[in-house]
């Protein structure tokens, strides 16, 4: 079945060309770099800004410090170092997580849904998990404290419903519908559990103010108890995802077409859909629904290191955690000392960015 | 004769409750080229899709001797590459990154590339003379780029099954023509069977081995093409008068006429002709006489070669439009 046996040279030229091809279906270092830049940006950034100030190379030397094999001395007094190790960075690392979820997430619906307006917020996947959670909260079932409590647990079970609806009522089954039906699947889903959630909400007083912080999105923290519950959340999703990289840039030439060429569309959807549903709602159930990540960020990564899902995803999620880490900083500097929601900081970002994308894709065809 | 590439046996598909496809019984030998005909929404395209095993179908598939059901995904796609009329695009993707998909059947479970499959990709693309366009995106490229771009990531799937749905629709002549003298040189080389759906009768006459006429959801005429195109079937079948040349060796080259009754008097309405028409020379060895299955397109007086590509037809051309 070979081809026309090429003559030797013909075949050593072959191979030698394949070194010049743009190696656009692997994940560069440069770019593993360029994100894992942003990450320690986002962070120096982070914990430096607020209302107390501290030196920025002393907290750079102080984080530096405990990175392994590194050992320097910060300078710094023991309450600059209880702002930076016991208010400031848990704050920073649960930014850096819940980004790199939202924007997981965000790159795995997309790839999934062959839709680049997906996203968990849009799709009224946060707002199913945002009902679950509230539930929960209400309901008393837990703390929000542990990684198995009952807020994440809800919250998942809201997520998967509601990605089950969008996609059921905007397709036929085993299709998933065009990226504008989806998108209007989202907005109605979107609306009715948070409907719901809000007549919840209105009929539990004690518990409103609580959930009312809670739904605008924010990252303020009681110290690292937060952090260790998204830990295993971005262990297993981010595992999930990335092992899914592969087959869902197959899946960019539509079912059937993977079908013939030996993949599975539909396990390969259920696992991503799963794992992204489960990375929206931990990151719900921690820091209240924050809108947009998930599409900003994998948006700036496909126009810039390409679209092959090999690179959007890995990179979604360091520069989505860079970005919301950022955002945060906004949020608690605007009006310091007073604190905006974060998730007023992605809209007013995200909301011109999606009516951006709305243009440059024609979405009705 | 040796065993048959691709057999369908009694295969009848139904579509969202409409019956597309009908106890068709079709045989494609090894090494040979099989071009289905039919009017728009006779089943062609149903019939090939059975093929990529994403078709829900009764009636029994045989797959060079593997019986269709009991191949997995992947054993399937290592025996047959599968061109869809529309291939989805992915917006923004390379032409070298496009054609490596088409090595994902040889791939593990994370389907990464290997140095192996970057070399195949490298060797189809100069062999379809592509090697220039490498970098560029393939939703730049015009249509016949396009389709050669399609055909070369099928072709670097290594399979010895080429199946093509309407490969060259979107085509000019030239194009047309250069597009299939590929299909017909690969083919030799590499010694495949190739079914393509056409609508263009010529280019079954002039291309395949074995042309089977498709209407109505049946397989109603198979053979060589001097035997099944002639007049009277395509009268039967496209109602349109047409010319049949047969060369020397055995190669048939159609042309379609305006109707006769048409012509002589301007102002006889469509459903008159039609009417008169289907009484006439319908001889052919298939079955068009028993009842016609409610999605049967009516025969419209026109020449169905010079329909836009991508036309619409009633029943089955829906679903593929929905499919995108």
């Amino acid at each position: 079945m070979a081809l026309a046996t090429p003559a030797p040279a013909a075949r050593r030229a072959a191979a030698d060309h394949v070194g010049d091809l743009p190696d656009t279906t692997r994940l560069r270092a440069g770019w593993l770099l360029a994100g894992l830049g942003a990450v320690a940006l986002a962070t120096v950034v982070g914990v430096v800004s607020g209302p107390v100030g501290l030196p920025i190379g002393g907290t750079v030397a102080e984080l530096a410090d405990h990175l392994p094999f590194v050992d320097v001395d910060s300078g710094l007094t023991d309450a600059q170092r209880a702002i930076i190790w016991d208010i400031r960075a848990p704050r920073v690392v649960l930014g850096l997580l819940v980004g790199a979820l939202l924007a997981g997430a965000g790159a795995g619906y997309q790839g999934v849904f062959r839709n680049p307006l997906a996203d968990p917020f849009l799709l009224g996947i946060a707002a199913g998990a945002g009902l679950g959670a509230t539930l929960a909260i209400v309901g008393g079932w837990g703390d929000g404290a542990g990684a198995f409590d009952a807020v994440p647990l809800a919250a998942f079970v809201g997520a998967l419903v509601a990605v089950g609806v969008a996609a059921t009522l905007s397709g036929r089954p085993g299709r998933t519908g065009t990226p504008a039906t989806l998108i209007l699947a989202g907005v109605a889903v979107a609306s009715f559990f948070t409907a719901v959630q809000t007549y919840v909400q209105q009929r539990h007083a004690d518990t409103l103010r609580q959930v009312y912080s809670w739904i605008l999105g924010t990252l303020s923290t009681s110290g690292w108890d937060e952090v260790l519950v998204l830990v295993p959340y971005v262990a297993v999703c981010g595992a999930v995802l990335l092992a899914a990289i592969g087959p869902l840039d197959v899946l960019a030439v539509g079912d059937d077409e993977a079908t013939s060429l030996g993949v599975r569309p539909a396990r390969i959807r259920a696992l991503v859909l799963v794992a992204a549903s489960l990375a929206t709602a931990a990151a719900v159930a921690v820091s209240g629904l924050i809108g947009f990540v998930g599409l900003i960020v994998p948006h700036a990564v496909r126009q810039v290191a390409g679209i092959t899902h090999r690179r959007v995803v890995p990179l979604s999620m360091l520069f989505g955690g860079a970005f919301l880490a950022l955002a945060d900083v906004l949020a608690r500097t605007v009006q310091s000392p007073a604190e905006l929601p974060i998730g007023v900081i992605t809209a007013f970002i995200g909301a011109p960015f999606f009516l951006f994308i709305l243009r440059s894709h024609p979405v009705a065809s | 004769m040796t065993r048959p590439a691709i057999a369908w046996e009694h295969v009848s598909v139904v579509l969202d409750g409409v019956p597309v496809v009908h106890d068709a019984t079709l045989e494609v030998e090894a090494g040979s080229w099989l071009s289905l005909i039919g009017p728009n929404g006779a089943g062609k395209t149903t019939l090939v899709r059975t093929l990529g095993g994403s078709v829900h179908h009764t009636g029994r598939i045989e797959v060079r001797g593997h019986d269709g059901r009991s191949l997995s995904v992947r054993e399937r796609s290592r025996e047959l590459a599968l061109v869809p009329q529309h291939p989805v695009i992915p917006p923004g993707i390379g032409v070298f990154d496009y054609v490596l998909l088409g090595r994902v059947p040889h791939q593990g479970l994370r389907c990464s590339p290997s140095l192996v499959d970057r070399r195949r990709t490298v060797a189809v693309l100069q062999r379809l003379d592509l090697d220039g366009f490498a970098d560029r995106r393939v939703d730049t490229l015009s249509g016949g780029e396009r389709q050669r771009v399609v055909l070369a990531r099928a072709l670097v799937q290594d399979t010895p099954l080429l199946v093509l749905d309407e490969p060259t629709a979107a085509l000019d002549v030239g194009h047309q023509l250069e597009v299939l003298e590929l299909i017909a040189d690969i083919r030799t080389e590499r010694e495949l069977t190739v079914v393509t759906t056409v609508h263009d009768l010529t280019v079954a006459g002039q291309f395949a081995d074995q042309v089977a006429i498709m209407a109505g959801g049946r397989v109603v005429a198979v053979g060589a093409p001097a035997v099944v195109l002639t007049p009277e079937q395509i009268g039967a079948h496209w109602g349109v008068d047409a010319i049949c040349h047969v060369d020397d060796d055995g190669a048939v080259t159609v042309s379609v006429q305006r109707r006769r009754e048409r012509r002589r008097s301007a102002d006889t309405p469509a459903a008159a002709s039609l009417t008169t028409r289907s009484g006439s020379g319908s001889r052919g060895p298939g079955s068009e006489g028993g009842p016609e299955p409610s999605n049967a397109p009516r025969p419209r007086p026109a020449d169905p070669d010079r329909a836009p590509a991508g036309d619409a037809a009633p029943a089955t051309t829906t679903q593929e439009d929905d499919r995108r």
